[in-house]
């Protein structure tokens, strides 16, 4: 029987790009499916009644929330395809570690790079700087960050790199300037394709944020 | 056998998720006390990034933030589990551990902040457990299941001891038999559960310490107007 899964997503998002990354890197067929977050379908109501948020993996009816537990579970379920995490429970720990401090402290620190101002904004860029300059040691001189393969903490990250041209615009800095490595590091990433094309277009992402701060009347 | 450490401070229940699952687990494990006003190198060269507690130490390797913990338990001594074994349960349980830190753990610190609207900030955290009460917790005893206690069990358990400390310091309720009966009747459930019941603080000891917190915040609150 086959599987049929269904992404709930929106194109800009860090954390469904995350799960399209991991979907690409195991081949598994799937219906993409852009959500209007500001006109949710039922089925997005339906199958995260709790938050109401993309993505969503809808997998033979069931839904899987959350970026990281979605892939989680597609390692999971597809665990004989392009292992994502570490078999080494200790390795699997680190990876998570570091995963949740992507979560915690580089994703407030960057939402305040584009939607505040003055000195709020230059805290959230020495916060964000901060933060990836952290990333960046744990990366140390490793193709990747578990090692030689591109796995789960290499995918939590990568996403985000879709915006660096949004952040640098409105924040007016070099993010390559600040972390070179890092950036060889997301290049390296983007010569795979289930990495290009799963992240969005830059320059769409900065236009979108544009249209949304025009929306939310931030200036 | 390698060494096991925790490095914990004796108020934290992120500390007591990793000391039931261990116990639960029968793995022995040293206990280091740690003052957070007062960091030592031991906690400092085991987590140097978040710098807090809990951190499991393994045969030298350190481990950190507790619900990364728990993981590592589960995977390094499979006996009793304490996740499901299908994958879509396992995601499951781990979406409630994530509610647990994305939407629980701001309630309660906003309501043990609120000074002067105490009671505002107690309706807004009942209503994030009304959502664990109806779309977390099943007709089952435990979020675990109707016998065994899981990893989400744990990592609510705060909420079946903590709390109570939590709300007298406040002086306003939160988890109450009337508005949210099956979540009350699980907690006082999981305060019997042998490894729980018999690794607790004291309670008396907890109090004052919240009670100390709070005194702090008040006395902040009323310097700054």
């Amino acid at each position: 029987m086959a599987d049929v899964v269904i992404l709930l997503d929106a194109y800009a998002s860090v954390f469904g790009m995350r799960v399209r990354v991991a979907l690409a890197e195991k081949g598994i067929k799937y219906e993409y499916r852009e959500e209007d977050l500001r006109n949710k379908s039922q089925l997005l109501l339906k199958m995260n009644p709790v938050h109401k948020k993309i993505p969503v993996l809808i997998h033979n009816g069931k839904p899987v929330c959350e970026s990281l537990i979605i892939v989680h579970y597609i390692d999971e379920v597809w665990k004989d395809k392009a292992p994502l995490l570490p078999s080494d429970p200790y390795q699997r720990a680190q990876a998570r570690f570091w995963a949740d401090f992507i979560d915690k402290k580089l994703y407030d620190a960057q939402k305040k790079i584009w939607t505040a101002k003055g000195e709020e904004q230059e805290t959230a860029k020495k916060e964000f700087i901060e933060a990836l300059k952290v990333l960046e040691g744990e990366l140390g001189g490793k193709p990747y960050f578990m090692g030689e393969r591109f796995g789960f903490l290499d995918i939590a990250l990568i996403t985000f790199y879709s915006w660096f041209h949004t952040y640098e615009t409105l924040g007016n800095f070099s993010i390559e300037a600040e972390c070179p490595k890092l950036i060889s590091w997301a290049k390296r990433c983007m010569q795979k394709e289930s990495v290009s094309k799963s992240l969005p277009d830059p320059k769409k992402v900065y236009e979108y944020i544009l249209e949304m701060k025009k929306k939310l009347g931030v200036e | 056998m390698e060494e096991v450490k925790l490095l914990g401070f004796w108020p934290s229940s992120f500390v007591y998720r990793v000391i039931w699952a261990l116990k639960l687990k029968g793995v022995k494990f040293d206990y280091i006390e740690e003052d957070l006003s007062n960091k030592s190198e031991l906690l400092l060269q085991y987590n140097p990034v978040r710098k807090n507690v809990p951190v499991l130490v393994h045969g030298g390797k350190s481990i950190a933030e507790s619900l990364v913990i728990l993981e590592y338990i589960e995977e390094t001594w499979p006996q009793n589990p304490l996740l499901p074994k299908d994958p879509h349960e396992k995601a499951l349980a781990r979406f409630w551990m994530q509610f647990g830190v994305d939407k629980i753990r701001p309630a309660i610190f906003a309501y043990f902040r609120a000074i002067g609207e105490e009671g505002e900030k107690a309706k807004e955290f009942q209503e994030v457990l009304k959502i664990v009460e109806k779309q977390g917790l099943g007709d089952q005893k435990f979020f675990g299941g109707d016998n065994t206690i899981g990893l989400v069990d744990i990592a609510f358990g705060m909420l079946a001891y903590w709390l109570e400390c939590i709300e007298e310091v406040v002086g306003v309720k939160v988890l109450e038999a009337s508005s949210l009966p099956r979540l009350h009747a699980w907690a006082q459930n999981f305060k019997q559960v042998p490894v729980v019941k018999d690794n607790l603080p004291d309670r008396g000891k907890l109090l004052a310490h919240y009670k100390h917190s709070r005194e702090k915040l008040i006395l902040a609150a009323s310097s700054s107007q």
